[in-house]
């Protein structure tokens, strides 16, 4: 660092001054909100039926969600670091099309996939199954928008790893899964677990695609941000302070736990 | 014994491999030696099933292995660059392929200790390979090579990455090795000095094809043809013709049918002195002496002496 103490200096407050007024005041305000009444009206406002199904509700919906991006996310980037196959291009664009289209889009364009007018909304009506304003549209819709993560953050781990200890356990007598399970996946470990927490907090954070496909059914399809907003909506302001600050802190948790794997990622 | 026949590789429009024809004997050490883009390390990936050939065969240990994936080969492969499995101790990379093989766990940790004394890495069992030298490092990997018992071990330019010291004293201790488990070895290097002490036999590559075969010392000594010549020493140009600088003989006395020349530099290497002259015609030849001759000699430069270009018995070949 060439730069003398007074640019380091200013520096400094610049920065954390825009942080502060971005993002630490108006979290600090809705943490304190929440709890101007007391942690009695905070517990009894999370506490309502409504807002615990929602809670577990939003849980679901990740536990499902992010599993399954877990699993294509390393496939996608085993296909686009270590695949011969042609199309490769294509996956590498597509993969980040959810980060490009808008959430409301995404929502829309599944509601007319699978709507009751939709492309299969007839054949899905007549054997009994419901996705959209249901558990399953939300999970698909929190599929599409925290796709990218996993493999984004796996892809280039894979490329600095490089192939030659993939190679040396081939020659060992490692079959491609032996190889796959005790030489790939732990040299990979560290981006997968930060790709995890990433499409995580997506997930558990996801209003907009939500919000088309969920129907919003009070106690059966909203989820913690849906319920954010009808409360606020409602004026119910205290309410959606409280679930406000309950998202927050489910969100505070991921990021501690990416800092820590950050942590150790650095060690190695 | 590695019988390599009519082997060709292609990537895209350039042939890595033309045609090769080779065979490794049981027990030796085989080099397979050329500048870089020769197709030597080609050769030995073909050899491992780490990459297959466009045509041709591969016959290792008498079965025809050319269909056969790396897993299936009986060999052991070390790679330049180590390929240490880094989330691993050393004792779990070493014990990797026998753990594979589901080796009962006893025999493992007695196998894997014997191995780590016999690369003189007793007590670092419990390191990672982060907490290694480059050169500790390789010794783990050949020791992970051996583990399994390979019928055939590959070498890829198992040195290219280490310091000249530390290059010259594990080439010192790889050919005790190889003395001690006798394994048939296929060493590739671009090092013609690695080539000539530690090879039985070398197989000289150039462009895809293979130049010469022979032992280090008939390679040396009656090259095939200029490149060969070329690669595995250095050469001066007297007249047209390709000496080795230590058979150009300098006198400070005109002789029959020697011939005049000028020093023009003199370079004191320890025990070898090179000079440097240059003939009427502009020529520049240079020529290795011992201390012993230098001193008899004693050059300096703009000094006029006669040189004589000895011819060797074998004869040498005709510069183009």
């Amino acid at each position: 660092m060439s730069a003398d103490r007074p640019t380091r200096v200013g520096l400094r407050v610049v920065a954390l001054g825009y942080l502060a007024l971005l993002l630490l005041i108006p979290v600090g305000v809705v943490f304190y909100r929440t709890f101007e009444h007391g942690i009695g009206a905070f517990w009894a406002s999370i506490t309502t039926p409504a807002a615990i199904h929602a809670l577990f509700l939003t849980l679901e919906v990740a536990l499902i969600a992010v599993p399954l991006n877990a699993v294509f996310g390393v496939v996608a980037a085993l296909a686009l670091v270590r695949g011969r196959a042609p199309g490769k291009r294509l996956l590498d664009t597509l993969i980040d099309l959810p980060f490009a289209i808008s959430p409301v889009v995404i929502g829309l364009s599944l509601l007319l996939v699978y709507g009751r007018t939709g492309w299969f909304g007839p054949w899905l009506t007549e054997h009994g199954i419901q996705i959209i304003f249901s558990l399953p549209g939300i999970v698909l819709a929190t599929i599409f928008v925290s796709l990218p993560f996993v493999a984004r953050e796996v892809a280039p781990v894979l490329q600095e790893v490089g192939d030659e200890q993939e190679q040396a356990a081939a020659t060992l007598g490692a079959s491609g899964w032996q190889t796959f399970w005790r030489v790939t996946l732990p040299s990979i470990r560290w981006g997968l677990m930060y790709g995890i927490v990433l499409s995580t907090a997506r997930a558990i954070g996801e209003f907009g695609a939500v919000s088309v496909v969920s129907g919003r059914i009070s106690g059966e399809t909203d989820t913690l941000t849906l319920l954010v907003e009808k409360r606020f909506g409602n004026f119910d302001v205290a309410g959606a302070y409280a679930a406000s600050a309950l998202l927050a802190a489910i969100a505070l948790s991921t990021l501690l736990l990416m800092s820590l794997t950050g942590a150790r990622r650095s060690d190695s | 014994m590695i019988a390599v026949e009519n082997v060709s590789k292609r990537f895209g429009d350039f042939a890595a491999l033309d045609d090769v024809s080779i065979e490794a004997p049981d027990g030796k050490l085989t080099a397979l030696l050329g500048p870089s883009g020769s197709g030597k390390s080609t050769l030995l990936r073909v050899i491992a099933g780490l990459e297959v050939p466009d045509s041709g065969t591969i016959v290792v240990s008498g079965t025809d292995a050319t269909r056969l994936p790396p897993q299936k080969r009986g060999i052991g492969f070390v790679f330049q660059h180590y390929a240490a499995f880094k989330h691993m101790t050393l004792r779990d990379n070493v014990a990797f392929g026998l753990k594979i093989r589901k080796k009962p766990k006893a025999e493992v940790t007695a196998k894997v200790d014997e191995l780590l004394h016999l690369v003189g890495l007793d007590g670092f069992a419990d390191r990672y390979p982060s907490q290694l030298s480059g050169g500790q490092r390789q010794r783990m990997a050949l020791a992970r090579a051996l583990a399994v018992e390979p019928s055939v071990l590959l070498l890829d330019e198992p040195f290219g990455a280490l310091d000249a010291n530390v290059r010259g004293d594990l080439r010192a201790w790889l050919r005790r090795l190889h003395e001690e488990v006798q394994v048939t070895t296929v060493l590739v290097t671009h090092d013609q000095e690695e080539a000539m002490e530690l090879a039985d036999r070398i197989v000289l590559l150039r462009d895809g094809k293979v130049v010469q075969v022979g032992a280090p010392r008939d390679l040396y000594d009656q090259p095939a043809d200029e490149f060969v010549m070329g690669f595995l020493g250095p050469v001066s140009k007297v007249r047209g013709e390709l000496v080795r600088p230590h058979d150009v003989a300098l006198s400070h006395r005109p002789e029959e049918g020697w011939e005049e020349v000028m020093v023009q530099r003199v370079v004191h290497l320890g025990f070898e002195v090179r000079v440097e002259v240059v003939r009427s015609d502009g020529e520049e030849v240079s020529v290795q002496l011992t201390r012993a001759e230098a001193d008899a000699l004693e050059p300096e430069a703009g000094s006029i002496v006669w040189l004589n270009a000895a011819p060797t018995p074998q004869g040498r070949p005709q510069a183009a």
